[in-house]
């Protein structure tokens, strides 16, 4: 078993790499892609605590997270095929409907 | 041995991240995120957790993969940010902040790793099979299992009424 911090350093750079891609694309696409894989190294630093503890918990909850991340996903792109139909475009910029 | 794997293995994974962040076209970015989930599975793998391997590659790897290249094909939406963002400074400062927050938690995992991150307990080589993984979710985890089971059901009812032709 390698340190701990290895695997939760890999975890935090891929996450930093996500949270470059949510605020650095403008393309709704890339950005739910970027959550995904912010996602994924939350449940990597998940799975490295469990590994670490000997507790089957942590991977449990990757479980679920993996599940709602599906339904998330499903959700998601149902909606932005239906703002590609009436914009034609899946840049963010242009879903300013709900501004205040 | 492990060592080399792991690092083989980060390798790929940073670099398919970072890959799906820069390139232009929004196919070539699913198929790096897909190289990043598999390099995440095998992570899985070296640390003791193959049921999540298993998931992570049908799940994530096979139908979350799938569903956005089905997306970007269906909208032919491949290359469509050309223009510029128009918050102009909105990267330099969001790529500050980044290299700031990674610098954070290796600062704080570094001087966390002494005293509190350290291996607990000795190594069980049937820990995390989907016998225990099974025996865990259908006691303790009964209830959220269930509640996971409706939110997926929402979630096919959401989609359906979303694409219903309302006439």
């Amino acid at each position: 078993m390698l340190p701990t911090i290895f695997y939760i350093g890999l975890s935090a750079l891929l996450f930093v790499i996500g949270v470059c891609g949510v605020l650095l694309r403008r393309s709704t696409l890339m950005v739910f892609m970027s959550i995904e894989l912010m996602l994924n190294s939350a449940n990597l630093a998940l799975v490295t605590f469990a590994n670490q503890r000997q507790s089957l918990d942590a991977q449990i909850m990757v479980f679920f997270v993996i599940t709602i991340a599906a339904a998330e996903v499903a959700v998601g792109l149902a909606l932005l095929v239906m703002i590609f139909m009436r914009k034609q475009t899946t840049n963010i910029d242009t879903m300013t409907t709900l501004k205040g | 041995m492990e060592l080399v794997i792991f690092v083989i293995t980060a390798i790929v994974a940073i670099i398919g991240a970072v890959a799906m962040l820069t390139s232009r076209n929004a196919v070539h970015s699913a198929l790096f995120l897909l190289l990043n989930f598999g390099a995440i599975a095998v992570l899985y793998l070296l640390l003791q957790a193959p049921f999540l391997f298993a998931v992570q590659l049908i799940v994530y790897a096979g139908a979350i993969i799938v569903l956005f290249l089905f997306v970007v094909m269906l909208l032919g939406a491949e290359r469509d940010e050309e223009d510029a963002n128009p918050i102009r400074w909105q990267a330099p400062v969001a790529i500050t902040m980044a290299v700031l927050l990674v610098g954070e938690i290796i600062w704080v995992l570094v001087r966390q790793s002494q005293d509190s991150i350290a291996r607990v307990g000795s190594s069980d080589s049937d820990f995390g099979s989907p016998a225990q993984i099974a025996q865990a979710l259908f006691t303790t985890h009964l209830l959220p299992f269930e509640v996971a089971s409706f939110v997926l059901l929402t979630a096919l009812i959401g989609v359906v009424v979303l694409h219903q032709r309302r006439s």
